[in-house]
């Protein structure tokens, strides 16, 4: 027989905000949840909605890490909730929402609008010159090593983790971030991409992009998906000079 | 008709690294041959020659120090003139970035609030250590520069100026190699963790050695007496005798 063991209760601090009930000012409020064998925060998070206060909001879909809808700050720092184990963590727990995008309600925040611009303006899409779409013709071959690192950088779930990871963004909210430079060196990366050097410059090549980042690689280290965010900026820097020079 | 495209911005991020790059470099060297104090009066004394052209020329010609100093000065305010748009420009902005700072709890992003408080630090006081350079540079040598830091009251800055310039430096290299990707392997967190080592290994050891350095010069300045003056009677070398 097993005995029971008694978890440690986890004292989570919430800063809760209602944008649509701006009289009730920000504030935390804490919870205090036991702790159960291989516990996250997404779990602690529908305890407390289930058995303490069903008003609190935040967002959740797949549980697994996959679709980036749970980033929250974990004790400053961003992360996803539903891959966030409380067994690393202390027993106080703050969360709160991720900076810089648009509040919902407590955690839920509205990442979608900021990266629809940000994808609408970096144009992060195929641009082939061939305007007339032809569903007879073969696909271009690629390497496999080169549709493996696109593939890796395709990997970005855009939850915004990179965006309130990074110190520059925090200051000058232009910026493109991480999420954006990575995107972009993807694009620059597939040969099926017929952008001009020239054209990618336009795109990135100011403070506002790649010359902007400071390798503060707040990015690197929160991003979950475990990007080459650090590599791919290298990269892109390295490939905006070139093209300076070449002009 | 290609549009032509902006260059301004690749050339400002590439100075910015370049001129930091040259100044970190010429601090290595700089905080290395002061250090020759450490071996002997004698010792320091010889590397002011060599940079006095002596060894060259048979005879000493302080104007070259003076033009090296007016160069580093101009790349200096380059660097400056430049790395300052990185500054937080508003109280707005500086309050944003402490507060991401401390909630952060990042290294690397620490790291550039040491930055930017060293380089502010150094417009003022690395200003005032090269124009005495530039303006008085016969002025250098075992007992000149140890009476200049007790005598003139430089110990003080050189002691500011020493740790600001060796911490800024040495994270400037290290940001460096990892902005451009500089040795960067497959994973990156291995090179980064060994950038990150050396770069902490260099300080440490650097600021010994500065420190070391100044505390000798102190000592001189403190015991020896400059009552025939701060030039310095080497047994050894006789200037003139070389033509």
């Amino acid at each position: 027989m097993s005995e029971i063991v008694k978890g440690r209760i986890l004292k989570i601090n919430i800063l809760r905000f209602d944008p649509n009930e701006p009289k009730i000012l920000p504030h935390m409020e804490t919870f205090e949840i036991e702790e159960a064998y291989g516990m996250t925060l997404y779990i602690v998070l529908n305890m407390i909605r289930e058995h303490h206060d069903n008003s609190l909001m935040f967002d959740f879909v797949c549980r697994a890490g996959i679709c980036g809808s749970c980033s929250m700050l974990v004790n400053g720092r961003p992360t996803l909730a539903c891959r966030t184990l409380t067994s690393k963590l202390d027993e106080n727990i703050s969360l709160a929402p991720l900076p810089l995008f648009k509040l919902i309600k407590d955690l839920s925040i509205y990442t979608g609008e900021w990266m629809r611009y940000l994808n609408e303006h970096l144009e992060t899409w195929i641009h082939d010159q061939e305007q007339e779409l032809n569903v007879d013709k073969l696909e271009e071959r690629m390497d496999p090593d080169l549709a493996d690192e696109i593939y890796e950088l395709d990997r970005c779930v855009e939850c915004g983790c990179c965006v309130a990871g990074c110190g520059t963004i925090q200051m000058r909210p232009n910026f493109k971030g991480a999420v954006g430079l990575n995107k972009v060196a993807r694009y620059h990366l597939d040969p099926r991409d017929k952008r001009t050097d020239e054209e990618y410059y336009e795109l990135v090549g100011d403070d506002d992009g790649v010359f902007g980042c400071m390798t503060l690689l707040g990015c690197e280290d929160v991003c979950p998906k475990d990007l080459p965010l650090q590599s791919k900026i290298a990269y892109l820097r390295r490939m905006m000079i070139k093209t300076a020079i070449k002009n | 008709m290609r549009k032509k495209i902006d260059k301004m911005p690749a050339i400002l991020d590439f100075l910015q690294s370049a001129t930091g790059l040259v100044l970190a470099l010429f601090i290595m060297g700089h905080i290395l041959f002061e250090a020759s104090i450490l071996i002997s009066n004698e010792m320091m004394y010889k590397v002011t020659l060599m940079f006095e052209g002596y060894y060259f020329f048979g005879e000493r010609y302080p104007g070259i120090i003076s033009f090296l100093a007016a160069a580093i000065f101009v790349i200096f305010i380059v660097h400056a003139g430049i790395a300052m748009r990185k500054f937080p420009a508003s109280y707005k902005q500086y309050k944003t970035i402490t507060k991401h700072t401390m909630r952060m709890k990042h290294e690397d992003s620490s790291l550039w609030a040491i930055q930017v408080i060293t380089g502010f630090m150094m417009f003022f006081i690395g200003s005032v250590h090269l124009y005495i350079m530039m303006s008085q540079p016969s002025n250098i040598g075992p007992f000149a520069s140890s009476s200049r830091v007790v005598d003139e009251f430089m110990g003080p800055l050189y002691f500011m100026l020493l740790l600001s310039v060796i911490s800024h430096a040495f994270i400037g290299l290290y940001r460096l190699a990892l902005k451009w990707g500089f040795m960067e392997g497959k994973n990156t967190e291995v090179s980064r963790g060994r950038f990150k080592f050396l770069m902490k290994a260099m300080i440490v050891a650097y600021i010994v050695i500065g420190l070391s350095s100044l505390a000798k010069y102190t000592y001189i300045g403190v015991t020896h007496d400059f009552s025939d003056g701060v030039r310095y009677k080497s047994e050894t070398i006789k200037i003139g005798e070389h033509k």
